[in-house]
């Protein structure tokens, strides 16, 4: 267990690291940043003043060899537009971003589990058919298409939620939140509704694949033998064995429903990160990209790993090798 | 000809509700792409033809409506039929040249790397792995915002973001392949290994690539409609449909809700019956189920 830990880690680093390398290449493509940092009049000799103080004098694998060594340090550099740590104005943003996200997840949860069960129990009813229609169209639908729908029937012509920002925001531990306020949560409930569009449908396409199949088994048919309710075969037997692909999707989706939070965000004027980083492509903010995608970066190594320890703890089959 | 309609294949087909919608949608497209242009009531892009007179007029059965333009115009007094109908073209051709340039790159990558194995191998595996623990549409996002707008650019961006799942399966498929008797047979004959690869192991690791490519043109004309919505995906003089969409959403707090809906819904028929078509390709090509 504790090689298996160490060489997952060393993975880790080398996809941290290979992640850094694509990024800074590609961050040397978008033209210079020079012309971010000083007045538009500056003289020749100003240019090239600001030039040695950004490192840009160096050669390439000098540069590479700066940056990360910032990096490692946690030093990401300032906003060429905000004049702030890039890192704090990310971290700043990144509650709001969760707070979506985890709505969303749950959403998708509560929604496509139940129908899922029910479509992989009853394969050939009509109900069932209908729900796989529905997920079908689930995924094949642009989701900030859906947002902007939204927006035009609660918002626009119905008036009964808000269409952009956060609403009223409740600090909790340093962090605010806007799940605990009325205002925060009509806020949330498109936002969230809208992301969760994509992973619901997912989610229930798993969730009845796996039923179709466990249903099929011999414990399935001795449960039912030995008198256990629906209900119980149903979750307490079938989802049961059915639950680990869902699982691994779940954890991976998390990944999905963060960088699609970019486009939902945007659509909503939701003050997260992945707005800031819509925002900073359009104002060529080098810094904030860079630290917004190395966090994404870390963040779904991360998950990756935990999505992988989960597997082996809930299915007693699987060990680490 | 009658071998093929007498196949099991086609038995199947006809007999499935949802594989003869998908592939009337497919068909409703691919007819749109060809011949759009030719009757769509309005050349959207010829400013000759617009009139600004005629701007935001809502769709021909509304209150206000014009008979010349049945779903309605925009702010320029652009027929909305008429953009979908060139608009459909550029996302269904982007969705498919994309599909068809990851699935080269993606296949020969894959066959050199199953073929070949060891540090070849090694490091295009890892390529892929990095890669795929990213969503596409971060990928896309981030590669365009580095390239700048433009068809080709799009094109680039989705054929990186999609080779991946190619050359994992034909790697997969391959390292299956060689070690079957046929293929040591031809090794032993002295075949070189670009004839090999070519002539033996290729034709026997396409058929799972079907069912991948052609779900992945409805992703691509997914990810196209998110980055032209976000502005960095096509250029203004070629809009695609997610950037009619766009360009909707700015006029939708006003109650103009025709210049967005009617692409989008376009979106979702192209897609959906692309996702049924592949669902039931998939159940058909899938040696397990049988």
């Amino acid at each position: 267990m504790l090689a298996y830990a160490i060489k997952r880690l060393v993975q880790m680093a080398i996809v941290l690291w290979a992640v850094s390398v694509i990024v800074f290449l590609m961050m040397s493509f978008t033209g210079d940043p020079v012309f971010m940092v000083i007045p538009i009049d500056s003289t020749d000799a100003e240019i090239e003043q600001a030039r040695r103080i950004l490192g840009l004098d160096r050669s390439m694998p000098e540069q590479y060899w700066l940056f990360l060594q910032n990096l490692v340090q946690g030093d990401f550099g300032r906003s060429y537009v905000f004049r702030q740590p890039a890192m704090d104005l990310i971290l700043e943003r990144l509650p709001a971003t969760l707070e979506i996200v985890v709505v969303a997840m749950l959403i998708a949860a509560v929604v496509a589990i139940p129908l899922g069960v029910y479509a992989g129990a009853n394969p050939g009813k009509p109900l069932s058919r209908l729900i796989m229609s529905g997920s079908l169209v689930g995924i094949s639908l642009p989701g900030f298409w859906v947002g902007m729908m939204l927006i035009f029937l609660f918002a626009v012509e119905w008036r009964l939620l808000p269409s952009s920002g956060r609403g009223d925001t409740v600090e909790v531990l340093g962090i605010e939140t806007s799940l605990l306020t009325w205002d925060g949560w009509t806020h949330v409930v498109l936002p969230s509704v809208t992301l969760s569009l994509g992973t619901l449908a997912i989610i229930l396409r798993i969730t009845r694949a796996g039923m179709m199949e466990v249903m099929r088994q011999d414990y399935i048919k001795f449960a039912r033998a030995k008198g256990a309710s629906r209900k119980d075969v149903l979750y307490g037997h079938g989802l049961r064995n059915a639950l680990i692909p869902v699982v691994t999707i779940f954890g991976l989706q998390i990944g999905d429903l963060i960088a699609f939070a970019t486009i939902t965000e945007t659509i909503f004027a939701w003050p997260g990160m992945g707005k800031l980083l819509v925002d900073s492509i359009y104002r060529a903010d080098r810094p904030v990209i860079v630290v917004y995608l190395m966090l994404v970066a870390l963040i779904f190594v991360v998950i990756n790993l935990v999505v992988d320890l989960v597997y082996t703890a809930i299915d007693p089959r699987i060990t680490v090798k | 000809m009658g071998q093929i309609l007498a196949s099991q294949f086609v038995y199947n087909w006809r007999r499935n509700v949802s594989a003869i919608a998908g592939s009337a949608i497919i068909l409703a497209c691919v007819l749109i792409v060809l011949f759009g242009p030719l009757v769509a009531p309005q050349n959207p892009y010829d400013l000759t033809q617009l009139n600004l007179l005629d701007s935001y007029k809502p769709p021909a059965w509304i209150e206000g409506g014009d008979p010349r333009f049945l779903l309605g115009t925009d702010g320029q007094g652009r027929d909305v039929l008429s953009s979908i109908l060139y608009g459909t073209r550029v996302s269904a051709l982007i969705g498919i040249a994309a599909m068809l340039m990851a699935c080269t790159i993606g296949t020969v990558l894959g066959l050199l790397a199953g073929f070949y194995g060891g540090r070849l191998d090694a490091f295009i595996m890892r390529v892929a792995d990095v890669q795929l623990s990213f969503p596409s549409m971060l990928i896309a996002l981030f590669l365009m915002s580095a390239f700048g707008t433009g068809i080709d650019k799009v094109l680039i961006a989705l054929t990186l973001v999609g080779w991946v799942v190619y050359a994992r399966t034909v790697r997969g498929s391959t390292l299956g392949e060689i070690q079957k008797e046929y293929v040591q047979a031809a090794r032993v004959a002295g075949l070189r290994d670009a004839k090999i690869i070519r002539r033996h192991v290729l034709p026997n690791v396409l058929t799972p690539l079907i069912v991948i490519a052609t779900v992945q043109v409805g992703t691509f004309i997914l990810i196209e409609a998110s980055l032209s919505f976000l502005g960095v995906g096509v250029p203004i003089t070629q809009p695609s449909l997610g950037l009619l969409i766009k360009n909707g959403f700015d006029v939708l707090f006003s109650g103009l809700w025709w210049t967005s809906v009617f692409p989008g819904l376009m979106i979702m028929a192209m897609v959906f019956g692309i996702n049924l078509f592949g669902d039931f390709l998939r159940d058909e090509l899938n040696p397990r189920l049988k």
